[in-house]
């Protein structure tokens, strides 16, 4: 176990040098930098490129990102003059974060509970109508999602705050927005998983030995039903981390995803650059953690893992 | 007495069963093919959707020759125009919002109608719906082609090789697959510009990936089976195999992703022309509209709502087809 997870993580860390690499220097295959305005002086020019390391040779240049990213040090943004990536990431951090996460819980929560409700259901009108709710959940984009909810609970009910992040009720509509995605997801996993389970021979046994349903399906049917939805926590991060992009804009919420945007229209490479890395170190590393904790949770995984 | 009874063979009847009545099959048998079709018809849900899917698609193309108007053409006087069917008198659709006929206040020439209004420029709702429509689904297309060149052969030449090849291809799809899309199309945005290059080059890139893994997985079942045994045997070559023996056996696999590609596809440029970075102006994408439509939201809703109607369809649509095809290839998905 302890080897696989040490290979894993050589691999991230490979993964993580290559995507640094490739946008370092995609980036600088850019014709010019952002200062080669034709009305800035020549002499000026050459100032705001010795200010921002612009004027060194390609690999020093290169040398520099890679260090300085080691030691959490991004550059600085081209729009906001003196203010470095890392502080800009860290100031916008927190209500992405917390929407991910609180989006996260909700979506699974509620979509384990309406596809074990599916899957006891089966075949009835309690199934379809669950079926139908994971359908269109997976197929309303969540940015209508998220206008239509702004429209209608915020502005016409006047029930949420309509944007901006103050408090806890303003990140209501944003989280149910974005959990709408894992929650169909995990609906449709869940369903299809609990009618597995629930046709094994160790739900049989515990029925005939007078177990009520209730009690089956909690102790039993449930607990084997959740181990797999840990696979789909990875997609699911990927999911969130998209969305948080357009919901953050709906809602004008001071986040990275909001931040991103803003710097892709206003060519701000040095955060551009900062936000790709973040995005891919977040996901790879849940992705490993998502790997790791599988092998611990199911140990068929693990041994069938070290077979191979 | 007994012994006068005269039984001639014409007194007894034949009461052994029949070997070729008992093995007659009444039915026609069916290929798998025709069976996986018949279970589909009996999906009504599926079969809508490839009914509203037939029809969006032959009106978005018929449009390009006949479109209602210029989808890009400005008129600044005609901003925001409610819907408006001919002379029909109802609501909604008779050109009047909050009491003023609007199409009467801007003196918009008589017989010129807008069927779904227009937007903040004065351009036809409907014209640009159908451009964002046509967008969508030339999107789909694209990813279904990338799906089944790229990540079919992909899958198969991984798994069919294996070895140090299978390694090196796993170990390339895994680096692809652990960067965000996002990032890719971002990277794809910053060296080609916005545009429909890069979003095309954003999914040849990355969206064939689970196609791959699939097809792999099946064909490492499938090579070590008897009848891909006996054509290596007999001398078949490698591509021969791939195409006569491995792809048919792929073909429910290879139809059932494909069809969960094209929803995530078609969301994926919606997505990235709204938030700004997908297709420029002025070509509409139904990203673009919605996005457009977003900004007047809580005053003229109907600039929201028509594209997200086609949208919401279009994925709709598409899923219930892609959960009918898997519940029709695979039945044992069906019953469990």
């Amino acid at each position: 176990m302890v080897k696989y997870i040490l290979k894993r993580i050589g691999f991230l860390l490979l993964t993580l040098f290559l995507v640094a690499s490739i946008t370092f220097f995609l980036m600088k295959l850019l014709p010019g930098t952002p200062f080669n305005n034709p009305k800035i002086p020549a002499a000026q020019q050459a100032i705001l490129a010795k200010q921002y390391g612009l004027d060194l040779p390609l690999w020093q240049q290169y040398v520099n990102y890679m260090v300085g990213i080691v030691h959490g040090n991004f550059g600085e943004s081209y729009q906001f003059a003196g203010q470095t990536v890392s502080y800009l990431i860290s100031t916008r951090i927190g209500p992405s974060l917390q929407l991910g996460v609180q989006a996260m819980i909700v979506g699974t929560l509620l979509g384990i509970l309406l596809g074990a409700i599916a899957a006891i259901r089966k075949n009835t009108w309690v199934d379809a109508v669950a079926t139908i709710f994971a359908i269109i959940g997976r197929s309303i984009p969540n940015f209508v999602f998220a206008a239509l909810l702004q429209f209608w609970l915020a502005y016409k009910m006047n029930l949420f705050p309509i944007a901006l992040w103050d408090g806890f009720s303003s990140s209501i509509l944003p989280t149910l927005a974005l959990a709408m995605a894992p929650l169909a997801n995990t609906a449709r996993f869940m369903r299809t998983e609990m009618v597995d389970v629930l046709n094994s021979d160790y739900i049989e046994l515990a029925k005939s030995k007078g177990e009520s349903q209730w009690q089956v399906v909690a102790k039993h049917a449930m607990r084997n039903s959740m181990i797999p939805i840990v696979t789909i926590i990875g997609p699911m991060a990927v999911d969130l981390m998209l969305g948080s992009l357009v919901v953050e804009n709906v809602f004008a919420i001071p986040g990275i995803g909001q931040q991103f945007v803003q710097s892709i229209t206003t060519n701000d490479y040095p955060v551009i650059m900062g936000l790709t890395i973040l995005y891919s170190v977040m996901l790879t590393v849940v992705i490993l953690v998502v790997d790791v904790l599988y092998g611990i949770i199911d140990p068929r995984i693990r041994l069938s893992g070290e077979g191979n | 007495m007994a012994d006068n009874i005269k039984l001639g063979a014409d007194a007894f009847k034949h009461v052994q069963v029949n070997t070729a009545e008992q093995e007659k099959i009444a039915a026609p048998s069916l290929t798998f093919t025709q069976d996986a079709i018949r279970r589909l018809k009996q999906n009504k849900a599926a079969l809508i959707s490839f009914w509203v899917l037939v029809v969006i698609a032959v009106v978005a193309i018929v449009t390009i020759w006949f479109s209602p108007a210029d989808p890009n053409a400005q008129h600044l006087a005609y901003q925001h125009l409610p819907p408006k069917w001919g002379g029909l008198d109802i609501p909604f659709v008779n050109g009047v919002r909050k009491g003023v006929d609007l199409y009467a206040t801007n003196h918009v020439p008589k017989g010129t109608y807008f069927l779904l209004g227009t937007d903040y420029l004065g351009r036809d709702m409907l014209s640009r719906i159908l451009v964002g429509t046509r967008v969508s689904l030339f999107i789909a297309f694209l990813a279904t082609f990338f799906d089944l060149t790229i990540g079919v052969f992909y899958g198969i030449i991984s798994g069919w090789k294996g070895g140090l090849t299978d390694t090196i291809m796993q170990r390339v799809i895994e680096i692809i697959s652990s960067v965000p899309n996002l990032v890719v199309v971002i990277l794809m945005l910053l060296v080609f510009k916005p545009g429909l290059t890069s979003i095309i080059l954003a999914i040849a890139m990355t969206g064939w990936v689970t196609m791959a893994r699939l097809v792999r997985a099946q064909t490492l079942q499938l090579k070590d089976q008897e009848f891909i045994l006996a054509a290596r045997t007999l001398g078949e070559s490698g591509s021969k195999i791939a195409f006569k023996h491995l792809i048919p056996n792929l073909s429910s696999t290879i139809i059932i992703q494909t069809m969960f590609t094209i929803p995530t596809a078609i969301f994926f440029e919606a997505f990235l022309s709204y938030i700004g970075i997908g297709l420029p102006a002025p070509t509409a994408s139904l990203g673009t509209l919605l996005s457009d439509g977003q900004k007047v939201l809580q005053i003229y809703p109907s600039e929201l709502v028509f594209p997200a109607i086609i949208i919401v369809v279009l994925m709709l649509a598409f899923n219930l087809l892609a959960d009918g095809l898997r519940d029709a290839f695979d039945p044992r998905s069906n019953n469990r």
